[in-house]
């Protein structure tokens, strides 16, 4: 309960601002949070909230005068947000193009509010995003830190994350299409809309499909409701080129079109060890080398997909870390419980030749080549 | 005569913002904002019309508020108000509800006074607006959608 402190009877009038603490609902899934809610959130709030709606970031900070000079970086905000971008560095490996391109958004948007004060025109920027690339190259985490970062810049109220997919928005008999896409877009107004593999909305073979009510409902909150909801799309690069073919208000609604590119065999080991110490296990020095073979090699394989494939590998050296110390038996210490073994690295069916499909590979999502529709609920990217 | 139901009702009208504070403040809550929306005044008359279902799972107000504004769009001279579900086990009941929109003119009540046997009377509130049917209630609402 941090909202604003009600009166004796219950029912205060919220000061402005004072709803904004109560921490970010999506803040929790990505381990630990960055400052998300400083005891000033007030002063960031979006200042679209006028009811003319079109206000655009003037809202926060004290007006300035015309020969005033700021230190950017000294700013109590611009500092949260170096925060935020440090934890994209931090918890992102490689992914150099997406890193530059938020950079440069939370540049732009800090200027933009900037300019605000000095009472510049500011229009709000169109925040519409796009996100290709493979499954499992960090769209979803992304879209994630995309809502956190533009709730800390103050273009979004909450930043909250609602990721669906076609079966959330698209209905399955006359008249069901449109309230249940409002239902989802009223559900993620004030943070982020992260539409996965959006280009199955649109159903070319299919004329009387509903996806395309879904799409043109889509549109009209994306125009009327700018300054309360992210939309971002999210799939692979060639199907969305024909999506966005096929619909060219969409693509023109969409400003920023974020590559994902594959990661580097380092760049997994990278990941690898990230996932390894968050979840407090360590590999031997022989299972180092083992699991950099076993990188190498699940790569060639089907249903290789980048970072997920490397989360439900190490899934995989965990039961038979568990499965190795039961069965020996005997005395256990605390190292042992961490370490990983070679050995437990090299059971894995990859080294001979398993086309990757041990156990738990269901989990790993729809290959490059192969999408299966509507499997990347929650997972997805 | 101005109809004072729920909470703010002996306050000048809520502008928008404020509006869109107290939605907040109820969303933040936890609580279930829906719209309402009637053109019968009469005090006792706590069942009206909803606007769509109770929003559960919206956490900014802008989505209650874009209903709101599809309401007062479709029902300019209709009371409309917002009402606050807290489903908490124990409380289950209206947390919030206050008056978002009302007719231009407001018209008022009569006292009708029906004798009885005994030459007791009994006494009911009549709304005039009510003399007309349902949906043309309000001088200036020619246009029900």
């Amino acid at each position: 309960m941090t909202g604003p402190a009600p009166a004796a009877n219950g029912f205060a009038m919220p000061r402005p601002g004072g709803g904004g603490a109560a921490g970010n609902p999506a803040g929790g899934a990505a381990g630990n949070t960055a400052g998300n809610s400083g005891p000033d959130r007030g002063e960031v709030r979006a200042g679209g909230a006028g009811p003319a709606g079109g206000a655009g970031p003037a809202g926060g900070g004290q007006p300035l005068a015309a020969d005033a000079v700021v230190e950017l970086s000294s700013q109590q905000q611009a500092l949260r947000i170096a925060a935020i971008l440090s934890q994209l560095d931090r918890e992102f490996v490689g992914l150099a193009p997406v890193k530059e391109r938020v950079r440069e958004i939370a540049a732009l948007l800090q200027v933009d509010r900037l300019r605000g004060r000095y009472g510049l025109s500011c229009a709000r920027p169109n925040l519409h995003m796009c996100f290709t690339g493979s499954p499992g190259t960090g769209k979803t985490t992304l879209a994630l830190y995309m809502g956190r970062l533009l709730a800390e810049l103050g273009y979004l109220r909450k930043g909250q994350l609602v990721s669906v997919t076609r079966d959330d928005l698209v209905g399955q008999y006359v008249g069901h299409t449109a309230p249940k896409t409002k239902e989802v877009l009223k559900r993620a107004m004030g943070g982020v809309l992260l539409i996965d593999e959006a280009y199955y909305l649109y159903r070319p073979d299919n004329e009387r499909d509903y996806g395309q009510e879904a799409i043109e409902i889509l549109l009209q909150f994306m125009e009327a409701h700018r300054d309360d909801l992210v939309v971002i799309l999210a799939g692979y690069a060639n199907r969305m080129e024909v999506f966005f073919r096929s619909n060219p208000g969409m693509g023109s609604r969409i400003a920023h079109h974020i590559d994902f590119p594959d990661f580097s065999l380092d760049e997994l080991m990278q990941i690898a060890d990230l996932m390894l110490a968050q979840q407090e296990y360590r590999l031997s020095p022989e299972a180092r080398d083992a699991f950099r073979e076993y990188i190498g090699l699940r790569m060639g394989q089907p249903r290789y997909a980048n970072a997920r494939s490397i989360r439900n590998a190490i899934e995989r050296l965990r039961l038979r870390q568990a499965g190795r110390l039961v069965a020996a038996g005997g005395r256990v210490g605390r190292d042992d419980v961490i370490e990983i073994s070679a050995a437990d690295v090299r059971g894995s069916r990859v080294f001979s030749g398993g086309a990757g499909v041990a156990s738990g590979a269901g989990r790993s999502g729809p290959g490059p080549r192969e999408p299966v529709p509507g499997s990347g609920f929650g997972s997805g990217s | 005569m101005r109809i004072t139901q729920g909470t703010f009702s002996y306050l000048p009208d809520l502008t928008t913002d404020e509006i869109r504070a107290q939605v907040q403040y109820a969303i933040d809550q936890g609580w279930a904002v829906a719209v309402e929306f009637t053109d019968d005044p009469h005090p006792r008359n706590v069942l009206w019309e909803m606007w769509g279902l109770p929003m559960f799972e919206i956490s900014d107000a802008s989505a209650a508020m874009h209903e709101i504004t599809a309401c007062q769009q479709a029902w300019p001279d209709h009371y409309i108000k917002v009402s606050a579900y807290d489903a908490t086990l124990g409380r289950q009941t209206t947390a919030l509800s206050f008056i978002v929109n009302r007719p231009g003119h407001e018209p008022g009540f009569r006292l009708d006074r029906q004798e009885v046997a005994d030459r007791q009377i009994r006494y009911s509130l009549h709304a005039y607006a009510t003399d007309r049917p349902a949906g043309e209630r309000y001088a200036s609402s020619n246009g029900s959608p």
